[in-house]
């Protein structure tokens, strides 16, 4: 949170065509936002009234014109309301206007997952939907990423989506090293060398998949990819690893059915040298996240089902 | 009004129609692929407000577009290159009837979803509000966007932040099929009202008047005094797009069509302006139109294997339908 705080306050210091805008961010709700409107003022972070899809559609037009609106959604699931204005709208205007516009906006989802006993409509993670309709898409799993990879978006000339897990946003597990470089798009990052399997972490997960690898360590030896920017997709670097070890294992906050995880499977099973079938590791089909912590528990992927399938995949 | 300056709004309403009906005859003949929703009797509108903007002033359009387009200021070769898919169009091939929009020309894209302008135009207008050199905002659509929610948030955010924009609802009583009174509780302009917003109704089918309310809306809008809305009745002389008309879809009371279509606004300024004056625009027209036509047959396809060119405006590697 501290270092995406950083990253926006950087950016719009660095920028004076970035605006920030959204529900709350001028008091800084969510934390991420917090600071910048004593800094910057109202001409620059807008305080929204609660209209998801226009505000965001207004962030289409700002773009058009040359701003970098940077908009904040503070539940995750809002994405599912402004589905036609990221996918149909801002989007597709680069290719149906033939390269005479870019709308360079960044979407930032402030709290993307379970965050225990939020239930049903605040708990989902849908960035493989942005995946899936070709939105430049970014899930940071530790706070150096989320740094470098939330000013690289705001960078970018077309729209981006940057999911930040709650898991993560609340912990204080991983510390923020105030690193302050910048992170690539599209560039994964092999965060543990190994020979043995090749896990891909993907958010909250890449903290699930170290902590894994290193109570298995005795026994084998685990690389575990980090693809940070999850569409377009670092498939080179996914070739290279699992090309060396022959078997894979995704673990990925997203539905089974046509998740992110599906698709790095089947590109794997098409593509690459296995010498065992891959695996997922995800939510079940069609997950709703109940309420009770421990029926959440029991459908958000955790170090066990990794473990489990790790041990499946090496026969162990 | 001038005589130069009705004769100029005459030119416009005439381009477009003999535009449209070229092109709707091209849609039906199938030389247009998908189809068009075109503008014809509506002229009026599209034409007296854009004849209250700049260059510098910047417009949201529609699916129903060709009309805007034009009256903005947009070549009708390039227009009708689009909508042969070609390279020469404003959008290269990639847009298309509902999507062609010359953009240096302030058209923030004609748009396929309704409503979905408002917002667009909102934003836009926030932009021009801070640069602060007067520059405004015109969102059109139809009746049938005022059922779209987005675009009354729309207003909403147009007007607790003061915005310079005009919102022109082209009120042509359908929406596709379903009869105004049957998809629109209340009225338009008084919806717009509770906004706070100024909002005037005019006959659509009098450029005149629009023009003179537009003028008087817009300079509200350069002036600060935030948005503004106007409501223009009109109608279709034809069907909702080229298809149904193809289909001979037609739904509404043939009676009425007749009425309105008596109401003609180019017939009706040409009137004012005299048998030789018109006989002398409608040919240049249709000159403009031809040459158009010639223009937009002869320039060249795009490549298939370009299908994906413009995707990004950054970089992204795109991977194949199909991996061997």
């Amino acid at each position: 949170m501290h270092a995406m705080n950083r990253a926006l306050h950087a950016e719009m210091a660095a920028d004076e065509d970035v605006l920030l805008l959204g529900e709350d961010v001028g008091v800084g709700a969510s934390g991420v936002t917090s600071g910048l409107l004593p800094r910057f003022g109202r001409e620059r972070v807008l305080d929204t009234p609660l209209s998801e899809q226009a505000f965001t559609s207004f962030g289409t037009g700002a773009a058009m014109m040359g701003k970098k609106p940077v908009i904040e959604f503070q539940i995750s699931t809002l994405i599912y309301l402004v589905f036609e204005q990221i996918v149909n709208q801002a989007h597709k205007f680069s290719l149906m206007t033939g390269g005479q516009v870019s709308v360079p906006v960044t979407y930032l989802v402030a709290g993307s997952g379970s965050r225990s006993g939020w239930a049903g409509q605040h708990s989902d993670s849908p960035y493989s939907l942005l995946a899936q309709a070709g939105i430049k898409t970014v899930v940071p799993g530790t706070p150096a990423d989320a740094y470098g990879l939330f000013r690289s978006a705001i960078r970018d000339p077309d729209p981006v989506a940057v999911f930040a897990p709650s898991a993560l946003l609340e912990s204080t597990a991983v510390p923020d090293s105030g690193a302050e470089e910048i992170v690539p798009l599209g560039e994964a990052n092999v965060l543990r060398e190994g020979g043995d399997l090749t896990v891909v972490a993907v958010g909250q997960h890449v903290g699930t998949a170290l902590e894994v690898a290193d109570s298995l360590s005795d026994r084998v030896d685990i690389e575990i990819v980090d693809p940070r920017t999850v569409y377009p997709f670092d498939w080179d670097c996914l070739r290279k690893s699992v090309n060396k070890t022959g078997r894979l294992v995704v673990i990925d906050d997203s539905n089974r059915m046509c998740g992110l995880g599906a698709e790095i499977v089947a590109t794997a099973a098409e593509e690459f040298d296995l010498v065992a079938p891959p695996r997922r590791v995800c939510r079940p089909d069609g997950t709703v996240i109940p309420y009770a912590l421990a029926l959440d528990k029991a459908l958000v992927p955790g170090p066990e089902q990794l473990m489990q399938a790790i041990s499946a995949t090496l026969k162990l | 009004m001038t005589r130069e300056h009705q004769m100029a709004l005459y030119r416009s309403m005439k381009l477009i129609r003999e535009f449209e009906e070229r092109c709707l005859d091209m849609a039906i003949a199938g030389e247009i692929i998908g189809g068009i929703h075109p503008y014809i009797g509506q002229e009026a509108v599209a034409v007296g407000v854009c004849s209250q903007l700049t260059e510098r002033d910047f417009i949201t359009s529609t699916h129903r577009g060709h009309g805007h387009v034009l009256a903005k200021g947009a070549d009708p070769r390039r227009l009708l290159a689009e909508l042969l898919g070609t390279l020469e169009g404003f959008n290269k091939g990639r847009g298309g009837s509902m999507h062609a929009a010359d953009m240096k020309l302030g058209i923030l894209g004609a748009n396929g979803i309704v409503g979905a302008g408002g917002a667009i135009g909102s934003g836009a207008a926030w932009v021009a509000k801070a640069r602060g050199n007067s520059e405004v905002v015109v969102s059109f659509f139809g009746d049938g966007a005022m059922s779209q929610g987005v675009l009354l948030e729309a207003f909403n955010l147009a007007a607790i932040w003061s915005l310079p924009i005009l919102f022109v609802c082209e009120n042509n009583m359908y929406a596709t099929s379903l009869k105004l009174e049957s998809g629109l509780a209340g009225s338009a302009a008084r919806r717009a009202e509770g906004f706070g917003m100024v909002a005037r109704t005019v006959d659509g089918m009098d450029v005149e008047a629009v023009a003179d309310v537009t003028g008087e809306l817009i300079q509200r809008c350069r002036e600060g005094k935030g948005p503004a809305f106007l409501e223009c009745s009109t109608y279709r002389f034809f069907g909702h797009h080229s298809v149904l008309e193809l289909l001979g879809v037609e739904f509404r009371d043939p009676d009425e069509v007749v009425r309105w279509r008596e109401r003609d606004p180019i017939v009706a300024l040409g009137a004012k302006l005299g048998d030789d004056v018109v006989a002398e625009i409608d040919e240049a027209v249709k000159g403009t139109i031809d040459e158009a036509v010639e223009f937009a047959k002869n320039a060249p396809s795009p490549d298939p294997k370009d299908a994906l060119m413009y995707l990004y405006s950054g970089t992204a590697a795109v991977r194949p339908g199909v991996i061997l």
